[in-house]
């Protein structure tokens, strides 16, 4: 079956252009929300906002007035504490009110700290890593059993992928041979402690998951170019799952946050380091 | 009393429920001809999935499956599923969606396989998630209402704890679960022993001999662990005043646990626990364990005539 998008549901087709507009728009946002919450985790956002934009305005095929139609393309965001992203991404595209994105992480907001199912647009609340390809494969088993068309789009960490269920998954959905299944890895290099490399070596990742049956394609993260040439492979017909791996920079777009650990859990230290930040972005 | 196996059933069930419900999606960790969904696979095949010895694969996949509208059974060994716990608590207790955890082999009943396989902290674990239900069947009738229930009435997580062994069947063929409801086997007026699975047998058969004893024992069935029948239980606190709980489960957190959080709450009255005290199992015959680890019926007898002993001649035990 060749996976093209289909015309149901809202695809943009923005260009270069629009989507970097939107792309430092969200940066902005990201940066605000974890500023506001004193809390949060931006480094890991910054990698993969713009995947985001591009998988939300010119990939999948969904309908912010109509979220919820059977067809529509998931997507789970298994690294579930890049949540302030995922939450700005789906309300920049309409999904709910971009007001609401400055109640991240407070009492009387359903924008939990991890990305949570009550918010419109979320397939499935996530936070412990490890856990959303194995959702992505049911998914995608479920779409197959009813005939339907969609995809499904599973964003992993490289740290997450440390985790034994992913491998668990891996196997799985090769033995299923679901050719609607797509992972997206943000290889940024860098996990709470220290760089990937330090805390647990990958080595290949390309090939050791080419070994487990998937095809693979390595592209920069944050080129939009590449990213749109990563989802045309993707969309190749082909036999089995697809497992993209993006090339990113942990907290890009903010030089003080880039390529360090520092800022995977943690928002600017102070009103200085946020001007900095937000001053940055829009130089972008 | 005849002894039908409860594993057996559910996977008659899933075949007949899985004919009128093409939602019922199966998953199994190549334990299937053990947990009897085997048969569910064979007859539909495209509804089945063996993950292999892979239970957090297996767990998340069918939190997958129920995001999109299935309904789906998850079954392994009792004591495997449990490597899975943090998965059930994110992706599905969380979620709150619709899977059916129906495990087999927990407990002594297990018997040779020995104490790696008897898990006896099972039903403390699940009833601590939100969003999870609990349920210990009695005896195969029991099963078969129970997968009524859970394909025709629910929507939400479910724990089901089976068995290896057969069990005597103790209620009547026209019986019918009602979820949070005890079911009354024998009525009593000094004592009552409440119970589940596999216990329930032997505390009926205890209550005979308590007979013998001018004890006047009633016998009920605490199937739904999760909730709880609160109310039953402070009546019969109220009017027999003397408890004894009996499950195949460790004393902690489990049956004895929940009964005496209930009448401590409402009507202290003594609860004297019958079950695994802190230890693991081990190998042998399952009724021989039942007896090396106090838990048979000379131990519940035993229990229900020490309710009625001077206090100062109860020796507390844990």
């Amino acid at each position: 079956m060749e996976r093209s998008p289909s015309s149901v549901g809202g695809n943009e087709n923005l260009n270069n252009e629009t989507l970097s507009k939107l792309s430092k728009k969200a940066r902005e946002y990201i940066i605000r929300m974890v500023y506001e919450a004193k809390s949060g985790h931006p480094g890991g956002s910054l990698s993969i906002i713009d995947i985001l934009i591009y998988l939300y305005y010119n990939e999948m095929n969904i309908d912010p007035t109509n979220q919820n139609y059977e067809d529509r393309d998931r997507l789970i965001m298994s690294k579930g504490h890049a949540s302030p992203a995922l939450y700005t991404t789906l309300a920049l595209r309409g999904f709910f009110p971009q007001e609401l994105l400055m109640g991240f992480r407070k009492i009387n907001s359903k924008l939990e700290g991890h990305v949570h199912r009550g918010v419109p647009g979320v397939e499935t609340s996530t936070g412990s890593l490890g856990q959303g390809l194995g959702i992505g494969l049911g998914m995608a088993l479920a779409g197959r059993l009813d005939h339907r068309n969609y995809r499904v789009f599973v964003i992993l960490g490289d740290g997450e992928i440390e985790e034994g269920n992913v491998w668990e998954t891996l196997m799985g959905a090769n033995k299923y041979k679901v050719s609607n299944l797509i992972a997206i890895l943000d290889r940024n290099r860098v996990q709470l402690d220290d760089m990937t490399e330090n805390v647990m070596p990958m080595g290949d990742i390309a090939s050791k998951v080419r070994s487990f049956g998937w095809d693979t394609m390595e592209f920069n993260g944050h080129d939009f170019n590449e990213i749109r040439k990563a989802f045309e492979f993707a969309n190749q017909k082909r036999d089995g799952p697809v497992f993209l791996i993006a090339n990113t920079i942990k907290g890009k777009g903010v030089s003080y946050m880039e390529n360090t650990a520092k800022y995977h859990g943690s928002p600017p230290a102070n009103q200085e380091e946020f001007e900095k930040a937000i001053k940055e972005i829009r130089d972008l | 009393m005849v002894s039908e196996s409860l594993r057996e059933k559910y996977g008659e069930m899933l075949v007949e429920l899985g004919a009128k419900h093409p939602e019922i999606v199966v998953l199994d960790a190549d334990l299937s001809s053990s947990t009897k969904t085997q048969a569910f696979g064979k007859k539909f095949p495209d509804r089945f999935f063996n993950m292999g010895i892979s239970e957090q694969s297996m767990v998340t996949a069918a939190a997958g499956l129920a995001l999109s509208g299935k309904k789906a059974f998850v079954s392994t060994f009792a004591v495997f599923l449990t490597r899975t716990y943090e998965q059930i608590r994110q992706s599905v207790c969380y979620n709150n969606i619709d899977v059916k955890f129906v495990v087999t082999h927990p407990g002594i009943t297990v018997g040779e396989d020995g104490a790696t396989h008897q898990i006896i902290e099972d039903t403390g674990i699940m009833c601590g998630l939100p969003n999870m239900r609990v349920i210990v069947p009695a005896d195969s009738i029991e099963v078969s209402s129970v997968m009524h229930h859970l394909v025709e009435k629910t929507k939400t997580p479910y724990y089901v704890r089976l068995s290896r062994e057969k069990f005597p069947v103790v209620n009547d063929s026209d019986y019918k679960f009602r979820e949070g409801r005890n079911t009354v086997l024998r009525d009593g007026s000094d004592l009552t022993i409440f119970s589940n699975g596999a216990m329930v047998g032997l505390a009926l058969q205890a209550a005979e001999e308590l007979k013998a004893q001018a004890i006047d024992a009633a016998v009920i069935n605490v199937s739904s662990m999760k909730p709880l029948d609160r109310e039953n239980i402070v009546k019969y606190a109220k009017s027999t005043g003397h408890i004894v709980t009996a499950e195949e489960h460790s004393i902690f957190n489990g049956l004895g646990s929940r009964v005496a959080e209930v009448v401590s709450e409402e009507y202290p009255v003594h609860v004297y626990r019958i079950g695994m005290r802190d230890t693991f199992g081990k190998s042998g015959k399952s009724w021989e364990l039942f007896d090396y680890f106090h838990m048979g019926v000379k131990d519940i007898v035993e229990a229900g005539i020490k309710c009625f002993q001077k206090e100062d001649d109860y020796e507390a035990v844990s």
